[in-house]
């Protein structure tokens, strides 16, 4: 088959140009408006887990003080916000966001390939998360099960929501993998089979790479989050017993017997352990990003940084079951499972030291993405310190549902990938709008953010030590418990309450900006990669007008001894520019094309 | 100068091929986009089938109660004694078949002869429909007649009908859908669209079909005959 280069291909490619106003804007198929409406519908549901968490901590600060808040409802907004934040707002916004505008741009590519199959998967989010907010109106509410959503809890009477809301949040997580599924299957393509000449794999953007392996991630981790809720519902509506052994329920034995409740959890950690991995890779590539951006200097080692993504990735399949040591399992299960756990730390370091060093030397520009970058590494390193302690089943087992695990988690995959999503929002803002943001307010809202969620989370390290339990409504009177906690959490609860305020500063800069901020101008941060190389600020559809750009070095030619900027975009010819780049591959004297 | 030159001695020959594919600015597979995606949802997919299959692995190691015996419950008689799982044979043999039909409708599509890939792909969609009309009729003689439901059954643990109508009704739909799939091909084909794309549709649905008829292999092999 004679070499076609992809640029060429052109006719593969069906470019549906909108007509009117709803083509544009609603039934778009331009991953463009794709990736805002994804990203503006997740941040949005973001706003309401937000919220759901600072009534929890109300109540924690200040129990038997709000009405409003009744043990009940207190599972519900556990439930939800862990939901909510985990799969409807961080996966939606890094690779439905993320993934949708940054993909063809920094491949180079027109669009997604197949346009028509990426607007249903906007749409059928949407549905997703229409039928989850569905459940905070039903008769008795969303489940309040916690996100892991075990079984047999979530059946029983006692439990909030037990009836419909737990319908409800399955079916949604269904149409969610169905939507996943759709973008997925075009994220992975897209950056397999549509990226420009010269365009190697190993010139991608890491940004590329740690969406490239996220998504695969999600294709392989999702469906058996999609299996579990098909079994549970099956289980709820038909009074099956997959997963639901027989129960004994005040006094009266109910319609099940003989599942398996452990066969659930290891269905959902299954999934549950890549889904972190779903968002902390993209996150990875992102931050790498925007710190050699900003550093003007090349990423450091980046072939190690994306083979430490696929190790990752890889290896983000079999850890699962560390996160149920205290379920009860063989003891050599547990031995291998902590294994491999602390063996992620590996890759995982590794990436954190070339952050580091990428920023060593530098010539670092202290701007709020930037800052961001550079908060993310710290909240990064914590979090991930804390986890090689819960990898090891000995000191997990006390430290198990404690607020440790909260602390953790909440470092890790929580504030990290926000502070990262915040950093990378602010750092494309100038590409998506074509007007800079305030840079002033920015950093406010970076400190505030920053500083905010260690008075929030160091705290809960201590609190976990102390053995408070976590998901619980109320602590009463226990004896091991010392009163000072509860200074700890009305001081937790009043940093929670100000950095939840303290996002208003990132809304106001966003939509104050849309019309007020400066002019950006095509590439204001002096970046190398093709995003910002476009003909026009914002791209229009299509992207890259008459003709597909043609890439010659790598995303991270910064500060090259004997150029004239400190930087060099991707599509400048070695011939004009030298390059730092190590694979000397020269698109327009390619070998491998000659006689295949 | 070949691929294989390139990437230098000592290499696999075809390894070789592999780390041109993916180091070069071209796609990684030389396939059309479409079949690739294919390629990736059909691993996802199989993700789904094998977490079915190993959910029902496990219920059954956990359930109390004792397992009925597949062979009696899946039989049918033609007048004399009953022969064990004989409808299911049929329905394996009529789903294998249509593999074979489908797999000639590529070839006929790569040969660019529209009427004969037209109806090998009727065919195989008529092999399809007959296997859910065979699937259907299994369901209805279970239900009506020998009282098995989801939550039991008069024959031993309950997850055994839990799993049987949720895993063959799981793949039932996935055949259902690619019969749907096939008929909107080959009407496509009888009518000359892909004259000008290239006939690499068909195949892209034979990828779909043959996958379909695999995983009905496991299921076979795990929940018939195990």
């Amino acid at each position: 088959m004679a070499y076609v280069p992809l640029a060429d291909q052109d006719s593969e490619m069906e470019m549906h140009h909108p007509h009117s106003w709803v083509t544009k804007y609603v039934w778009s198929q331009d991953h463009k408006v794709i990736a805002i409406q994804y990203g503006g519908l997740a941040i949005a549901v973001g706003v309401v887990a937000l919220v759901l968490s600072l009534l929890m901590r109300m109540q924690l600060g200040f129990p038997e003080t709000f009405d409003l808040i009744d043990p009940s409802s207190y599972y519900q907004s556990v439930t939800m916000h862990g939901m909510i934040m985990v799969v409807y707002m961080l996966t939606a916004l890094l690779l439905g966001g993320f993934g949708n505008y940054l993909i063809p741009l920094m491949c180079g590519a027109r669009d997604m390939v197949f346009p028509f199959l990426n607007m249903l998967s906007v749409w059928v989010y949407a549905l997703s998360v229409i039928i989850l907010m569905a459940s905070f109106f039903v008769d008795g509410g969303p489940t309040g099960a916690g996100w892991t959503l075990y079984p047999p809890q979530t059946a029983m009477a006692g439990t909030p929501g037990h009836d419909m809301g737990i319908v409800l949040m399955l079916l949604s997580l269904a149409v969610f993998i169905v939507a996943f599924t759709m973008g997925g299957l075009n994220y992975v393509t897209t950056i397999l089979q549509y990226r420009c000449r010269g365009l190697t794999m190993m010139r991608l953007p890491l940004t590329v790479w740690g969406i490239f392996i996220a998504t695969i991630l999600g294709l392989f981790a999702f469906p058996a989050l999609l299996v579990s809720a098909i079994m549970m519902l099956f289980d709820m509506l038909l009074g099956t017993s997959f997963f639901m052994p027989a129960v004994i329920e005040s006094g009266t034995p109910l319609d099940h017997n003989g599942g398996s409740p452990i066969l659930f959890q290891h269905l959902f950690w299954f999934f549950g352990h890549p889904e972190v991995y779903i968002v902390a890779l993209p996150a990875f590539g992102l931050v790498s990003d925007v710190l050699s951006t900003h550093a003007r200097k090349n990423i450091f080692g980046y072939r190690m940084m994306v083979w430490a993504i696929i190790a990752i990735g890889g290896l983000s399949f079999i850890v699962w079951a560390h996160h149920m040591y205290v379920s009860g399992m063989n003891p050599y299960f547990g031995f291998f499972f902590a294994t491999t756990t602390l063996i992620i730390a590996v890759p995982t370091a590794l990436k954190v030291y070339n952050w580091v060093l990428t920023l060593w030397e530098g010539d670092i520009r202290l701007n709020a993405p930037m800052y961001f970058a550079i908060g993310f590494i710290f909240t990064f390193i914590h979090g991930g310190l804390t986890g090689l302690f819960l990898g090891n089943v000995v000191i997990d087992l006390p430290l198990s549902d404690t607020y440790f695990v909260v602390a953790h988690f909440h470092m890790v995959m929580g504030v990290s990938p926000v502070l990262v999503i915040f950093a990378a929002l602010y750092h494309w803002y100038p590409k998506v709008t074509g007007r800079m943001f305030h840079e002033g307010m920015a950093k406010a809202h970076f400190w505030c953010t920053f500083l905010g969620t260690y008075a929030i989370y160091l705290p809960m390290h201590y609190l976990g030590f102390l053995g408070v339990p976590r998901r619980y409504y109320a602590m009463g009177s226990t004896d091991f418990i010392p009163e000072s906690a509860q200074d700890l959490n009305v001081t937790i609860t009043y940093a929670a309450l100000f950095v939840g305020a303290a996002q208003l500063l990132f809304f106001i800069n966003i939509f104050w900006s849309l019309r007020n901020g400066e002019k950006a101008g095509p590439n204001p941060w002096g970046s190398a990669s093709l995003e910002w190389q476009t003909p026009d600020t914002p791209p229009v559809h299509g992207n890259w007008g008459d003709e597909l750009p043609t890439v010659y070095r790598w995303a991270y030619d910064y500060s090259v001894p004997g150029a004239h900027e400190d930087f060099i975009p991707q599509n400048v010819p070695e011939s004009v520019e030298p390059t730092a780049d190590e694979q000397h591959f020269d698109p327009d004297h390619d070998t491998s094309k000659a006689d295949v | 100068m070949s691929e294989a030159a390139i990437s230098g001695a000592g290499t696999m020959p075809g390894s070789s091929t592999l780390v041109d594919d993916w180091s070069a600015d071209k796609q990684a597979y030389h396939v059309p986009w479409g079949k690739a995606m294919m390629w990736i949802f059909l691993v996802s997919d199989t993700f789904i089938f094998t977490c079915f299959l190993t959910g029902y692995l496990h219920v059954r190691l956990t359930t109390t109660e004792p397992w009925p015996l597949q062979s009696e419950i899946f039989a049918l008689s033609f007048g004399g004694d009953p022969i064990p799982l004989i409808l299911i044979a049929i329905m394996t043999f009529i789903l294998i078949t249509s593999s074979g039909t489908m797999a000639l409708a590529v070839n006929f599509g790569y040969r660019r002869d529209k009427a004969k890939t037209f109806w090998f792909m009727v065919a195989t969609a008529a092999f399809g429909a007959s296997f859910v009309g065979m699937q259907a009729f299994e369901w209805s003689k279970l239900i009506l007649e020998e009282g098995v439901r989801p939550w039991g059954n008069p024959f031993g643990a309950a997850q055994f009908g839990s799993i049987f109508f949720m895993i063959t009704g799981f793949h039932g739909l996935h055949v259902t859908a690619g019969v749907i799939y096939l008929l909107t091909v080959a009407f496509k084909v009888k009518k000359g669209h892909y004259d000008k794309k290239g006939y690499e549709i068909v195949e892209i649905a034979g990828l779909y079909w043959h996958f379909v008829d695999l995983v009905w292999v496991f299921i076979f092999a795990f929940f018939y005959l195990l």
